[in-house]
């Protein structure tokens, strides 16, 4: 009868569960509904995790008498990892929030091959195919707990360099070959179609090994900027494990979330690869160095330096104002000191807005943050398809930060790296200011024509400090009494 | 009577395609600009992999199988919990313009919702402008 009721109550809360964690994604679909979707999906999740512990009532005969025992553990774990995530998940700084989102997407992946390895190990996956299933998860939720610790600690600038070493793709593919062998073998001897050389436990820790050597020495050799594809995957990842684990522990609700997970991190793993210009193989296993040198050819026109506060002085009297913030902006900390610019600008009357790339940021969608946490409204940030038809009649555009997603080769030069990859047209606007520490190029080592342009002015220096100097222009100027 | 789940090979191939096909959906609907907040969400959902972890502890009968139960649902439990706070407040960060001046932000659609967002946004920098030191970010 306990047994009954506990499942009853299991399945009908868990069905809730998925329903509503697709429900909070699904009201992901304006800012205005996101945060109260996110808070449904939290009361789900809250729910599941107690109604999880129902099943005590369902215990496996061997596990009854150390049952208290591990009553006891799992509440031990949970609120010891749900104490310290949530503490650190509450403090992290928001410029920090991609290693924070690769970290905590790691554990879960963790969480799917530490699954995976109690069955192993138990042997309580019977059958082919239901071995199979673990054995996969366990190999995606082990690549995506140490490759997600990897891209964390390059994120967190733990690791500076990427690794480029000759061979390594190949040594990549043997390790992933023999992760394959390994499995396939445990399979056919678990079938009895094979007899066993090494004992099974070793067996499963060469496995576990494997997979995760394989994580380590995939994401070592991909650099910071490819870094929003690199969570995306890992995402997809740990979603693609949880829900074969899912379907290992007869859980649908594991299944579903997991897979709504994988495949939302597939879509965006393509839509930032788009965006970037890049494709998804070639990042992950082409282990790109220094390729073959381009002549680039000579570049008509000067670079012309002004001064911020004249900058400042002039968008004060502009019209109109697209600002293209880049990921120089969020370096400096800007953004706080850019919307207070924003704010006399506004003041003075004139029309501002913030045009973003897709991957501004070290993470997609990373820059639209930020500016959010500076104050800024959303209804000012306009995405690049929304606002690329505006820069032709904008007085100014102001460059902050950003360089290849607003180099114009990209439209126009076939020989480019950047050839065909989606920019904002800053170049269209009537002026254009372009806020840069130096001279330097951007991340493809690309010269930017954009800067050398008749109608590009410079202004050198630390953005936080640029914008700080017009802000200080403009107030020099007095109150704006004839404002709206 | 009973409630035992029991899923077979087809069935769960039925269910994680048409899981895919709605993850898809869903998530081709969300906006470029809360791209971030979609993906930690999408990270905390994957969370619920510590209600296996729990099945996995409470079913642990040696040492080792105890010792990675415990492992699975710290990991869960640190997936879930990170996932929701960090997603939480990098939503609660996303106002329009003139939530200072309006705080009773309760509207519909973006679409209805654009002309007095627009007045709102013209009255604070009114505001804004006479008085500088009642402007709060």
């Amino acid at each position: 009868m306990l047994i009954t009721i506990s499942q009853l109550v299991i399945g009908s809360v868990d069905l809730l569960a998925a329903f509503f964690l697709m429900f909070g994604l699904w009201r992901m679909s304006s800012p205005v509904t996101a945060p109260s979707g996110i808070l449904l999906a939290g009361g789900a999740m809250v729910a599941a995790v107690l109604a999880s512990f129902l099943y005590v009532f369902t215990v496996d005969a061997a596990a009854r008498p150390d049952l208290p025992l591990n009553v006891g553990l799992a509440v031990g774990a949970l609120v010891l990892g749900v104490g310290v995530a949530w503490w650190s998940g509450r403090k992290v700084a928001i410029t920090a929030m991609p290693q924070a989102v690769a970290l905590f997407n790691g554990m879960g992946g963790g969480a799917a091959a530490a699954i995976a390895a109690v069955e192993l190990f138990s042997m309580k996956a019977h059958g082919a195919a239901a071995l199979t299933v673990t054995l996969l998860g366990a190999l995606i939720g082990s690549v995506s707990l140490s490759g997600s610790v990897i891209a964390w600690a390059k994120l967190d600038e733990i690791l500076k360099k990427p690794l480029h070493l000759p061979g390594l793709q190949i040594f990549n593919g043997a390790v992933l070959l023999l992760a394959l062998v390994t499995g396939g073998y445990m399979v056919f001897v678990t079938t009895g179609a094979a007899t066993t050389l090494l004992p099974m436990p070793t067996l499963i820790e060469m496995f576990f090994g494997l997979a995760l050597l394989y994580g380590i020495m995939m994401t070592l050799p991909i650099g910071g900027a490819d870094m929003p594809v690199v969570i995306s995957i890992y995402n997809a990842f740990t979603g693609l494990a949880v829900g074969l684990e899912g379907f290992v522990l007869q859980n649908p609700a594991l299944m579903i979330a997991g897979m709504l997970v994988g495949a939302a991190g597939l879509l965006l793993t393509l839509l930032m690869a788009r965006a970037m210009n890049r494709s998804v193989g070639k990042i992950l296993f082409a282990s790109f160095g220094p390729g073959a040198k381009r002549k680039q050819g000579a570049i008509k026109g000067s670079l012309k330096p002004v001064q911020a506060s004249d900058a400042g002085i002039f968008m004060r009297y502009a019209k109109s104002v697209i600002i293209v913030p880049g990921y120089g902006l969020a370096v400096s900390q800007g953004q706080g000191k850019l919307y207070d610019f924003v704010k006399l600008l506004q003041a003075a009357g004139v029309s501002v807005k913030f045009g973003i790339h897709p991957v501004a940021g070290r993470m997609p969608g990373q820059m639209d943050v930020l500016l959010a946490e500076a104050g800024v409204p959303y209804d000012l940030i306009v995405q690049m398809a929304d606002i690329n038809e505006e820069f032709k009649t904008a007085d100014v555009a102001l460059v902050i930060g950003a360089n290849d997603v607003v180099n114009p080769e990209a439209r126009t030069d076939k020989t480019s790296p950047l050839y065909g990859m989606p920019i904002l047209n800053a170049d269209q606007a009537k002026k254009c200011y372009c806020v840069k520490r130096g001279d330097g190029k951007g991340y493809a080592g690309v010269v930017n024509p954009l800067f050398y342009a008749d109608n590009t002015f410079m202004v050198y220096g630390d953005a936080a400090a640029v914008c700080v100097a017009m802000a200080e222009a403009v107030r020099g100027l007095g109150a704006p009494a004839a404002a709206a | 009577m009973s409630f035992q789940i029991n899923i077979d090979g087809f069935i769960a191939i039925y269910l994680f395609m048409v899981t895919a096909f709605a993850g898809w959906v869903i998530i081709g609907r969300v906006p470029a600009i809360l791209h971030t907040p979609l993906m930690s969400g999408s990270n905390f959902i994957h969370g619920i992999v510590v209600v296996g972890g729990i099945f996995t502890l409470l079913n642990a009968s040696t040492p080792l199988e105890r010792a990675i139960g415990f492992l699975a649902v710290l990991l869960g439990a640190g997936n879930v919990a990170g996932g929701f706070a960090v997603t939480q407040r990098m939503l609660a960060m996303f106002k329009p313009s003139g939530h200072v001046a309006a705080h009773h932000a309760k509207h519909g659609h973006a679409g209805k919702r654009a002309v007095p967002a627009a007045a709102k946004s013209a009255a604070s920098k009114s505001t804004a402008a006479k008085s500088p030191s009642l402007k709060k970010g």
